[in-house]
């Protein structure tokens, strides 16, 4: 019994990231439209730049976030305003620039990837911190920490697009870009501001990640298949499917990984078949 | 319909068609060196677009299992080549694609859009961690040797695969599975409506296509002495051909070659000037491809020629 | 026997019941039509004949032959042809190449390519869109875009033709014109369950009326006893002067 409790709050502490990552994903894909193959480069990168913060002026992975968020939520935002935005007005239809917004961003994949490579090499990296276990369980501080991080941004986005004016805008541009646009939302805008918050996301969990697990250059990948998993599970574009996604294939993974640890993937992937069958517009599709 | 009837054009094409098949089949003769090389890897990615752009272009599912299906062809090398004539090899890595891509098609082709890009873009990693985990399990080790071809052998099975590629997709674009497939693409509810099997449809020609990208995997493991599931299955296989599609144009079967040529062309020419910035230029260059001509290097000619055409048409 | 015959049909969405335990049946030769207000239930029952979705509850009998686990394109090659209530034709493909999708797949039969083209232009022929065999079928307008629709449907060789609102958005020149070519195809021996809010057009094309509302039959009948009956008139109370002309 102890070994199960030990598996689900492991699991959970797991799930918060995996959800992280996940609404980010289907953040860029509900409301953006880009299906971001890109998307667990930018945790690498979060990741490696909270590492880099960590080894060289020794700053606490937690005050890091204060710089990786709003610096990885820029690149999004430039990179939406420049190359997302100039496919969206030339491709001739939504398939079309779903499929070329695809497309480039495996591209963005190879360009970050390999300019982390030649920048950081392709050892393995850690970050030590709260390296140590909470009293009466083996739960080390820094999973608990970072699962505390994961609620706050997931309640502070929830307030943000239930309470702003710009979140509002957000979900009517996700239920319809039209309408919103006609209704004086500032499209373009939005959806940048959507496609770097998505990327910012990734940034937390990667700074996140990199306080828990070991990080490469060429952990990216993993993640998005994760992310993809999730959303196929919970449903894309939405964000409380991916949630529950998240939290879902965490608590699956941390069983699986209790028995045999390199089944972990084949287990996400009898699970999807088996959503899939059973629903094949995910857990929260319609 | 004039379906026999030699037109002029028509003549010049067949005529271009023998030129470059001939001079194909007598290259390794002239020469030995790299050009052999770099032609068989142009015929290997021309195999695995036209073998894409068969199901893809009509239906607009976008597959991205194809490494999936490449990537068993290297196993497949790796475990019968040597004690199995490379004949029978090839031919055995193209039924094992056809029945995994039955398997994969009955699962996935009832999802719609998206979700089938992301399940198929996920499935190469399924299959990579399913045969890692029968390495482990079965032999104890990560990779495997292959018994290798020579380069000559190679590019003359590669021609061969690639011409039964082209055959078949011009074959299934001109039978009443081809009306079948953009019936599908464009209403797919209409089709079964009208009395198409759209399932038995859909994963028939999805398996039947990924027939020559096992049997592409199996040639080209013979040209490494060893493979491992990185190496088979690397995502790169899946998105290169879609890449090689947009560029050549997928309105018919000499556009995604040529896309295929060009690309295979850029993506050496980087390799061997850059061998350590390869990716990262790579990178770059497909972004910037996407950006100033999405249209594709064919496609934006026969978006001309539509136009022109389009025009003189009485509107309805 | 009848030639179709629906017992009990219900089709519940989530907790609602779009149709629900409808009976109903048409004979051979026969244009039954389909009346009722929006949301009675009306395109469901249609989905369920034709298999776009299969019935909670119910059988539908297909010359005697229960056909409701039956998928859609056997549906079709059964005999069984629809149109859509709104248009769903190939908009990329050349008009002949719509119909002859119907001809190749749709007949329960084999077709040769030169047969099947035959029997599209004839049957382009017959709703008289001969002059657009070329055309993207996206490019014609809507009036032609349903003759389209019929003419694919003709093709897989139907016994039995539903047709779901076709005259909504003609002109009344239309209108008049699809009325005569819904006799037409009575002539040809095509039997005919029709959607229509027209309602002047479907009183005086259709043998038998069924009225729907709220997922329930509410009456039955020649067009005469239909327009007379109370209920009916209840229902469409703000279009009784419509029913009674």
């Amino acid at each position: 019994m102890v070994v199960l409790r030990d598996i689900v709050i492991t699991g959970l502490l797991l799930g918060g990231i995996l959800a992280l990552v996940s609404v980010g994903f289907s953040l860029q894909y509900g409301v953006a439209r880009v299906l971001n193959v890109s998307h667990g480069e930018f945790i690498m990168l979060g990741a490696f730049i909270t590492f880099w913060l960590f080894t060289s002026v020794d700053l606490n992975p937690l005050v890091s976030l204060v710089v990786t968020a709003p610096l990885i939520f820029v690149i999004g935002w430039f990179l939406h305003a420049t190359l997302f935005r100039r496919l969206m007005n030339t491709a001739p239809a939504l398939g079309v620039f779903e499929g070329w917004s695809m497309l480039a961003s495996f591209g963005l994949l190879y360009v970050v990837q390999n300019l982390a490579r030649i920048i950081w090499g392709s050892q393995t990296h850690q970050v030590i911190f709260l390296n140590r276990a909470v009293t009466g369980a083996q739960i080390p501080l820094n999973r608990l920490v970072a699962l505390g991080v994961c609620v706050v941004v997931g309640v502070v986005f929830y307030l943000f697009l239930t309470r702003t004016r710009l979140g509002k805008a957000i979900r009517a541009s996700a239920q319809d870009p039209t309408v919103a646009g006609m209704m004086g939302v500032n499209i373009n805008s939005v959806l940048a501001i959507c496609f770097g918050l998505g990327l910012a996301m990734a940034g937390i969990a990667g700074s996140l990640i990199s306080t828990v697990y070991a990080i490469q250059t060429s952990m990216g990948l993993q993640y998005t298949v994760i992310a993809m998993i999730v959303v196929i599970l919970g449903g894309l574009g939405s964000i409380t499917g991916a949630m529950i996604g998240g939290v879902v294939l965490g608590i699956v993974s941390q069983l699986v990984t209790h028995f045999q640890p390199t089944m972990t993937f084949i287990a996400y992937y009898v699970i999807i078949i088996i959503l899939l069958l059973a629903r094949p517009k995910g857990i929260m599709g319609k | 319909m004039g379906k026999f009837a030699l037109t002029k054009n028509r003549i010049v094409s067949l005529a271009i068609l023998v030129v470059i098949l001939v001079f194909l089949a007598l290259l390794p003769t002239i020469t030995k060196g790299y050009l052999v090389t770099l032609v068989a890897d142009m015929m290997r990615y021309a195999v695995l677009t036209v073998a894409w752009v068969v199901f893809c272009a009509p239906t607009g599912y976008l597959s991205l299992a194809t490494a999936a299906f490449y990537g068993l062809g290297f196993y497949v090398a790796a475990v019968f080549n040597g004690p199995l004539p490379f004949a029978v090899v090839i031919i055995i890595a193209g039924v094992v694609a056809f029945i995994v891509a039955l398997l994969i098609g009955l699962l996935t082709l009832r999802l719609r859009g998206v979700y089938f890009t992301i399940f198929t873009f996920a499935v190469v990693l399924l299959v990579n961690n399913v045969v890692l985990e029968v390495e482990r399990l079965v032999t104890g080790t990560r990779g495997r040797f292959v018994e290798t071809e020579t380069a000559q052998t190679a590019f003359y099975a590669m021609l061969v695969v690639l011409i039964a590629t082209l055959l078949t997709a011009v074959l299934i674009r001109r039978s009443r599975y081809g009306l079948a497939l953009q019936s599908i693409g464009e209403y797919e509810e209409a089709a079964a409506h009208s009395g198409i099997n759209v399932v038995m449809t859909k994963v028939l020609v999805f398996a039947t296509t990924s027939v020559f990208m096992g049997m592409a995997g199996a040639i080209i493991a013979t040209r490494r002495t060893y493979i491992d599931p990185g190496i088979a299955f690397n995502m790169t296989t899946s998105f290169l051909p879609v890449l090689m599609a947009m560029f050549g144009g997928m309105g018919n079967l000499v556009g995604p070659v040529i896309g295929a040529a060009v690309f295979t062309y850029i993506g050496e020419t980087l390799l061997t000037r850059f061998p350590d910035l390869y990716m990262l230029i790579f990178g770059v260059v497909l972004i910037l491809a996407i950006l100033f001509m999405p249209a594709g290097i064919l496609g934006l000619g026969q978006q001309l020629w539509r136009k022109v055409k389009g025009g003189r048409r009485a509107p309805a | 026997m009848h030639l179709l015959e629906g017992k009990g049909v219900t089709k519940y969405f989530g907790g609602l019941a779009a149709v629900s335990g409808v009976d109903f049946y048409v004979d051979k030769g026969e244009i039954l039509g389909l009346i009722g207000p929006n949301g009675a239930g009306k395109t469901t029952l249609f989905n369920a004949i034709s298999a776009a979705l299969k019935p909670t509850r119910g059988k539908i009998f297909f010359k005697g032959r229960d056909i409701t686990p039956l998928p859609a394109y056997r549906i079709c090659r059964l005999g069984i042809a629809r149109t859509f209530q709104t248009v769903k034709i190939f908009p990329h493909v050349p008009v002949i190449r719509n119909v002859m999708v119907g001809a190749l797949f749709g007949t329960g039969h084999r077709l040769s390519a030169r047969e099947a083209l035959k029997k599209a232009e004839e049957v382009l022929e017959f709703v008289d869109l001969t002059d657009y065999k070329d055309v993207p079928a996206g490019d014609l307008t809507l009036a032609n875009q349903k003759r389209l629709e019929v003419a694919r449907a003709l093709a897989t060789d139907p016994e039995l033709l539903l047709l779901d609102e076709l005259m909504a958005g003609l002109t009344p020149t239309e209108v008049a014109e699809a009325s005569g070519d819904i006799q037409q195809l009575r002539q040809r021996g095509i039997t005919i369950i029709m959607i229509e809010h027209v309602m002047q057009a479907i009183m005086s094309v259709s043998d038998r009326i069924i009225v729907l509302d709220y997922g329930k039959k509410i009456a039955e009948g020649t067009p005469q006893e239909v327009a007379a009956n109370e209920k009916v008139i209840e229902v469409y109370l703000g279009e009784e002067c419509d029913v009674a002309s």
